[in-house]
């Protein structure tokens, strides 16, 4: 016979205005074995968890149920009160969500009353059965793993090695650096973004600490926080990077050269065996497979001939290694979306001169195609009129992504003050549904845009059609004045939406873990947690947690290294304790419970059990604690019934569920 | 709790929802969160995984006064221990069958899949679950089958039933 306490949250209103809480707690009183029952405005601030506690110490309390907010939001405080100033055991607690599934979606009390008292009742049927449950200390691995080399792995990288922590920071492309340093200026303050970013990449390069993979994927996660088996495949180089010596003779020899850059946005052309940039980092050559013609067709060998220290090797492999990391963090960035596919109507891709704002970046970059002249890329002229549309494909659920991209309307504005800057006389027309600013400085930035003399006109553009004089004729209508607007342009930047890059999806398979329904990772909370994951041990940074700009990227990636240093700093960690377990008395050594898991944490062992007071040697199944999850998939497939999830116990389930039903 | 409206005589009825902790509990938070509006007819019940749920719980709850039972878990692919939803699906197809078998209405057992952020998902589901079980009326409705339903519980293990046999065999050795 447990001796329960009930305890009811008023939640100021937000649960006492459509639950009626003194009469939660009053039929509480009623339920088998409730030894009290009571309510407190706010049961999760330190007066409420005072009352809670001196409750406990002075009824004698056994078992706990609070009734509040979702166990998602205050489990764990809940428990740790119980750890820490009671004698009970942290898992003798049930939480009985009347706010989120209760309160907040029934408007009066006629209804949310009797459902919070059914929630409760199943709540303290639950508890009943609860039994204590202990945890134990699992060691943590002091490495880091940063799945992205774009500058929010950068910074995370830096700043956990910087901490003394070894980090590897594995990249898919042939460097590292992402999109920062394919960027010209960097708003507000049009810092050379290169200048800014590729230090970070030579300061990472050169750490001690840092280990660098690059064209690499991460395909294989196992394990668990602290303690993760990551398996790496780093894709052929066919370049011996411990006896190149990046001198470049390989590049400049190469004859396929008529290979679009992607750094360059397919604006320039790259050569079989290249480098993407002069400062990429690792400051060595690789060869594109799909183009080399010694790879493809077998003939050539240029390069090997002319290096000076025989790096090359045709006969390079894949290499796959298994490493341990305790912690990791997500940096997979963004990709812009493919509007070519989606944008019949401002030409699909068939009019050379509209770009997207990316291809702007590397037209108006020193080291760009045209060195930093901004130029038609269908005959070289210097635009006189150039119009910008913004949200092409962001806040477009129709043909694009629902979502506001973020840093559009801040770089769109960057992007008309250096056309103006450069091109004098060149006006500008930037067509916007909305502009917004929110930053530091950057709503002065936007409006020291408006007083160059960048033309800003609300509406869309609904065609851009390319007259036979090969002017741009873009037509659409300013929303403000009502009027048909038609420019004859010489130059159009379509200022397209972030998008999840490819493979977001199976990478989110891979490090078992979710993704919203735009595509981009879930932080375990929006505004509490949302560097980290639900998954322990698994941390966001930059944009494939969603659209922000460097500044935000930077920050994120900043705690998202304080997360990772505040756990590598521990020796060890607590496991959880809510695992399957076996019976031995009555499991049948059958082994449909090794088959099912996951996680290979069940093995089939020897034992020696005294069964009726005799000793015999059977198979039966043992849990790894460190490995099982918890999932509790073993526990349904086991025939005889003798494995059980702790925390969730079989009997514990059953009573909740007649709790309610004959309730 | 009475069955019945008091005033308007209408039928309540007792859904049960066994939702996964990290998709389709999420989803149902996210629906409280947004103040999204739905029947007081369905239950949730948490537990860690689809996968955890077992058909005896489904049958405890047909059987002891649950009109309709729900469940949930994360979308295919998408589950947070990798495969439970692969394995729950499995089960509850068989079950579903057998408890239609039993001549119970299809609408009284249902498995669906939501995400965490599919919070107008969570509270259409319960709405058309909901409307579904209103319109066939209580369980009772489905009074021959429930004779049938008992028989279906006597062929699945029940910790209880363990129990008993367990002490049988020990008696007997």
């Amino acid at each position: 016979m447990s001796r329960i306490g009930v305890f009811v949250c008023h939640c100021g209103t937000n649960i006492a205005g459509t639950v009626d809480v003194e009469a939660v707690a009053d039929a509480a009183r009623q339920m088998p074995n409730v030894a009290y029952a009571g309510t407190n405005k706010y049961m999760c601030s330190a007066q409420g968890q005072d009352y809670i506690v001196d409750i406990i110490k002075e009824h004698n309390l056994d078992r706990v149920v609070i009734a509040s907010c979702s166990p998602r939001m205050h489990e764990r405080l809940f428990r740790k009160v119980l750890a820490e100033k009671t004698d009970l055991n942290p898992y003798l607690l049930e939480v009985a969500n009347i706010r989120e599934q209760c309160s907040w979606v029934h408007k009066d009390k006629q209804i949310g009353t009797p459902k919070a008292i059914n929630l409760v009742a199943m709540a303290v049927a639950k508890a009943d059965c609860d039994t204590q449950l202990f945890t134990h200390e699992i060691p943590v691995t002091k490495r880091a793993l940063i799945i992205g080399g774009g500058i929010a792995g950068i910074q995370a990288a830096l700043d956990i090695a910087d901490a003394g922590f070894p980090v590897t920071i594995v990249e898919r492309k042939t460097t590292i650096g992402g999109k920062m340093p394919m960027l010209d200026k960097t708003f507000p303050t049009l810092d050379c973004s290169a200048c800014i970013s590729t230090p970070k990449m030579s300061e990472c390069e050169a750490h001690p600490l840092i280990e660098i993979k690059t064209l690499s994927e991460v395909e294989k996660v196992e394990g668990y926080i602290g303690n993760f088996d990551v398996t790496i495949r780093e894709k052929a180089k066919y370049i011996d990077y411990d006896k190149c010596t990046g001198c470049g003779m390989c590049e400049t020899k190469c004859p396929q050269k008529k290979i679009p850059s992607e750094f360059n946005q397919g604006m320039s052309t790259r050569t079989a065996v290249y480098k993407p940039f002069p400062q990429a980092v690792p400051s060595k050559p690789t060869i594109d497979a799909d183009h080399c013609r010694m790879l493809t067709e077998g003939k050539c060998g240029v390069c090997a001939k002319v290096c000076p220290t025989g790096a090359i090797d045709y006969q390079d492999v894949d290499r796959v290694t298994t490493e341990r990391y305790g912690a990791i963090v997500l940096a997979t960035g963004y990709e812009l979306i493919d509007w070519t596919r989606l944008y019949g109507e401002y030409g699909g891709g068939r009019y050379a001169d509209v770009i997207s704002g990316l291809q702007f970046e590397r037209l108006v970059n020193a080291s760009g195609p045209t060195e930093g002249h901004i130029l038609r890329p269908s005959d070289g002229t210097e635009p006189k009129t150039m119009v910008i549309v913004k949200c092409v494909g962001s806040r477009d659920p129709h043909k694009g992504v629902p979502y506001c991209s973020r840093a559009c309307c801040m770089y769109g504005a960057k992007h008309a003050h250096q056309f103006m800057d450069k091109v004098p006389g060149g006006k500008c027309f930037v067509f916007y549904m909305d502009v917004r600013t929110p930053g530091k400085n950057y709503d002065e930035f936007y409006m020291n845009t408006l007083h160059e003399g960048a033309r800003y006109i609300r509406g869309r553009i609904s065609k851009i059609t390319r007259r036979s004089d090969g002017k741009l004729v873009c037509l659409g209508e300013d929303t403000l004045s009502g009027n048909v607007v038609e420019v004859d342009a010489d130059m159009v930047v379509l200022e397209t939406a972030m998008v999840p890059p490819e493979g977001a999806k199976k990478l989110a398979q891979t490090v078992n873990t979710q993704l919203g329904p735009e595509g981009f990772f879930t932080e375990a909370h929006p505004k509490l947690r949302p560097v980290e994951t639900n998954t322990g041990g698994l941390y966001l940074a930059g944009t494939a947690q969603g659209p922000k700009d460097i500044p935000d990227t930077v920050a994120q990636a900043g705690a998202a290294a304080a997360k990772v240093i505040g756990l590598l700093c521990k020796q060890s960690i607590e496991s959880n304790p809510m695992v399957a377990h076996v019976d031995d008395s009555k499991c049948s050594g059958c082994g449909a419970c090794v088959d099912i898991c996951p996680y290979s944490a069940v093995t089939l062992v020897e034992k020696t059990l005294r069964e009726n007071s005799r000793k015999v040697t059977r198979t039966v199944a043992q849990v790894n604690e460190g490995l099982c999850q918890g999932c509790g998939a073993c526990t349904v497939a086991c025939r005889p019934g003798a494995s059980d999830l702790l925390g969730f116990n079989d009997e514990g389930i059953m009573r909740e569920v007649e709790a309610y039903a004959t309730r | 709790m009475p069955r019945d409206n008091e005033q308007t005589g209408e039928f309540t009825p007792k859904i049960l929802a066994f939702c996964c902790n990290w998709c389709t509990y999420a989803g149902a938070d996210l629906a409280g969160l947004n103040r999204m509006n739905y029947p007081a007819d369905v239950k949730v019940l948490r537990v860690p995984c689809s996968g955890r749920v077992n058909p005896q719980y489904v049958l405890k709850a047909l059987q002891s006064g649950c009109d309709g039972v729900l469940v949930c878990g994360c979308h295919p692919g998408d589950c947070h221990y990798s495969t439970g939803n692969y394995y729950a699906k499995r089960r509850m197809m068989i079950f579903k069958r057998m408890v239609e078998f039993a001549g119970l209405s299809p609408e009284r057992f249902q498995i669906r899949w939501i995400s965490g952020s599919e919070a107008g998902k969570f509270r259409d589901t319960v709405v058309e679950v909901s409307e579904q079980i209103r319109a066939l009326g209580p369980m009772e409705n489905d009074a021959p089958s429930r004779a049938a339903i008992d028989a279906v519980a006597g062929t699945v293990a029940s910790p209880e039933a363990d129990e008993e046999l367990f002490a049988a065999a020990k008696e007997a050795i």
